[in-house]
């Protein structure tokens, strides 16, 4: 469904991005007894973000469990819970609070099918809390999806939008593998139509969220919804930009980046990972390889994070990470060296 | 049988308790385990089995003690020094020598080799290649058969060295506050790798550190069949009760090295000389004679047999076909 799809659909409401989690949360736990949400403040106090809210009160303790501070220990218990039948779904306080579960997630959830030779399955769901953007400062603001998108056994979905945060965490609980969701923080109070019945978004598809042919954007996360913002500027400027939502980091839909680029011939990366060793450098390798570079008209261009922990001073902060002017300001560039 | 009667007045407890069908049934383990693990070792040294394996060899009694009372759909999750925990819990010698061997036939398809190995059939959930890497998967375990409401309790082993990584004190406290169904099976072999345990922890034992998470810490003597069996009876029966966690150790030893390239640096001839004197086979045969429990033909036999299987497992996995490497990814994710 894209962006823009109205509200008054039957069945559709407008629901903000914590509501449409929450919502899918709900329905999973209502359609399976095997699901169930853990993590730090996830029961009365209702999410660190709000997102699980009134879950504890609906569910019961059982089911919305309040747990100790022990990212490790919650990261190695979901993977336990998953490969004995459960379906469970933790919240991870703050995605940067992932680096405290590392072993579990990397050596434990990603490699436990493939070590045991195919045998054993491990369908577990970690929610993460990202980005920059609420004066939280370096160890509470950072975007570190690459990392787990390096891992082979790993899923690693960003939704940027409400339809897609409940798409995709439905189809995150359904999968028999471990899946990461990155939830970004400034996106939580976002709304949009949002179809009451339970559905699934493909884990591993990309999104045209705006078609254009002069040049391709590939975004993730909330870089998804400046860069869509950025090309309405530059559509009064007589620039077309097409908006790709990667959506999913792995698997990874290169054929949707591709068939862009084939289209558009400019191809630019946006996303608040730092850029270095980031998720650019993974896209423009899979274009520059792919014989779809011989027909470009401009080099690729990478728009990351800076080489900076994030910052706590709202200038420097907003400084740290692309934003809507820098978009629009790289595409005009990018477009123009093309024209030259 | 009044010979038998007046040998039973003098058996301790702990030996009493056990008849002797499932005596001689935990000796044929401890032999399988000692034999699996000296061939294992010879195909080693023949290069026949390339990588390396952490052998256990002198720790026979706390996997087989331990895993003695637990039904087949209990849990175990073991350790790095695995393979008498799978071999306890009732794993296919066969098809983990042929995993040794990297083949097809093995249980991880050679995908895994000697630290990796799980059984899912026999309830083993995996050995694990870090160091307390099972203990948190231990308390999601307890947490899953708590909300299907199973009569199933879950044992997960762990060495000296994991009581000091954070991942221990995580999952205590987090299966304590639940009263998860779980033992806490630490195999205190006095080295993390080459480093003594007294050296690594301000307490004697690491069951010292039980009363931190409210349950009870039980240290017994590892290389002692009958009291390993015993002390793990009772944190079983405390888990399946709904009565929560157990913390129990086993004071034991390798006799080997950490893995195959250890050089014994840090220990002395006289330690390892020290501790091969209490063999905890040797210990129980000796035992068991004395009690008149087992004769010295029927333990002959046991270990005749358990010889023979290995055997014909090395057989099985010399024989077994190599992977294909097309397939290399396809278990990476499951359909």
């Amino acid at each position: 469904m894209p962006l823009d799809a109205p509200a008054t659909e039957a069945g559709v409401r407008t629901l903000s991005y914590a509501e449409a989690i929450r919502e899918a949360l709900a329905q999973a736990m209502e359609a399976d007894p095997r699901v169930f949400l853990f993590g730090e403040d996830v029961g009365v106090y209702g999410g660190a973000f709000g997102v699980s809210g009134d879950l504890f009160h609906r569910f019961g303790a059982d089911r919305v469990i309040d747990t100790p501070i022990s990212e490790l220990g919650l990261a190695g218990a979901a993977v336990g819970a998953a490969l004995t039948g459960m379906r469970p779904v933790l919240e991870i306080q703050f995605s940067d609070f992932a680096t405290l579960a590392m072993e579990q997630i990397v050596n434990q959830a990603a490699k436990i099918r493939f070590m045991f030779g195919g045998k054993a399955t491990v369908p577990m769901v970690v929610r993460l809390p990202a980005g920059s953007g609420t004066g939280a400062a370096a160890q509470h603001s950072q975007s570190l999806e690459a990392w787990f998108a390096h891992v082979p056994g790993l899923k690693v979905v960003q939704p940027s939008t409400p339809h897609d945060a409940k798409g995709l965490l439905l189809a995150a609980i359904d999968d028999p593998n471990p899946v990461l969701v990155f939830e970004h923080k400034l996106l939580y109070r976002t709304k949009g139509p949002v179809p009451i019945e339970p559905y699934r978004e493909p884990i591993g598809k990309a999104v045209v969220r705006r078609p254009g042919r002069d040049v391709t954007v590939v975004a993730t996360s909330i870089m998804a919804l400046r860069a869509a913002a950025a090309a309405e500027t530059l559509a009064q400027e007589g620039i077309d930009a097409e908006i790709v939502d990667l959506r999913s980091l792995r698997p990874i839909d290169t054929d949707t980046i591709v068939a862009s680029v084939a289209k558009t011939k400019r191809l630019i990366v946006v996303y608040e990972g730092v850029k270095t060793m980031g998720i650019g450098a993974e896209i423009a390798a899979r274009v520059a390889e792919h014989p779809v570079m011989r027909t470009l008209a401009a080099p690729i261009v990478r728009l990351g994070g800076a080489d900076s922990p994030i910052p706590y001073n709202p200038v420097l902060e907003k400084a740290a990470v692309p934003q809507e002017a820098d978009i629009a300001a790289a595409v005009r560039s990018l477009v123009q060296e093309g024209a030259r | 049988m009044p010979n038998d009667l007046s040998s039973a007045v003098s058996q301790r407890p702990a030996l009493a308790a056990l008849d002797d069908a499932t005596l001689a049934s935990a000796l044929r383990r401890m032999h399988l385990i000692r034999r699996f693990e000296e061939v294992a070792e010879q195909s080693y040294m023949r290069g026949l089995v390339h990588g390396t394996m952490h052998l256990s060899i002198g720790q026979e009694a706390s996997a087989v003690g331990a895993i003695l009372h637990l039904a087949r759909d209990d849990y175990i999750l073991s350790t790095h020094r695995g393979h008498g925990h799978c071999i306890a819990k009732g794993a296919d010698v066969a098809r983990m020598l042929a995993e040794f061997f990297g083949k097809e036939t093995g249980y991880c398809r050679g995908r895994g080799g000697s630290m990796h190995i799980a059984d899912l059939d026999t309830g083993n959930l995996g050995a694990n290649g870090i160091v307390a890497g099972g203990l948190p998967i231990a308390v999601g375990v307890g947490m899953s058969i708590k909300a299907q409401k199973l009569p199933r309790v879950c044992m997960v082993f762990f060495g000296d060295g994991a009581a000091n990584e954070g991942a221990f004190h995580e999952s205590l406290n987090m299966a304590s506050i639940w009263a998860l169904p779980i033992v806490f099976l630490c195999e205190n072999n006095q080295y993390g790798m080459s480093m003594d345990v007294a050296k690594a922890m301000a307490v004697a034992n690491v069951a010292d550190r039980a009363p931190a998470y409210a349950m009870p810490g039980v240290t017994v003597d590892g290389n002692d069949l009958p009291a390993v069996a015993a002390a793990a009876a009772e944190a079983i029966g405390r888990a399946r009760s709904g009565d929560g966690p157990t913390l129990l150790e086993c004071k034991t030893y390798r006799l080997r090295g950490h893995s195959k390239s250890d050089r014994n640096l840090y220990r002395t001839k006289d330690e390892i000389d020290g501790w091969r004197a209490r063999d905890p086979i040797a210990r129980l045969e000796t035992e068991l004679v004395e009690h008149g429990r087992l004769d010295a033909g029927r333990i002959a036999a046991i270990r005749a047999d358990a010889e023979r299987e290995i055997g014909a497992a090395l057989e099985f996995a010399k024989s077994s076909p190599a992977p294909d490497p097309d397939q290399l990814t396809r278990d990476v994710y499951a359909a």
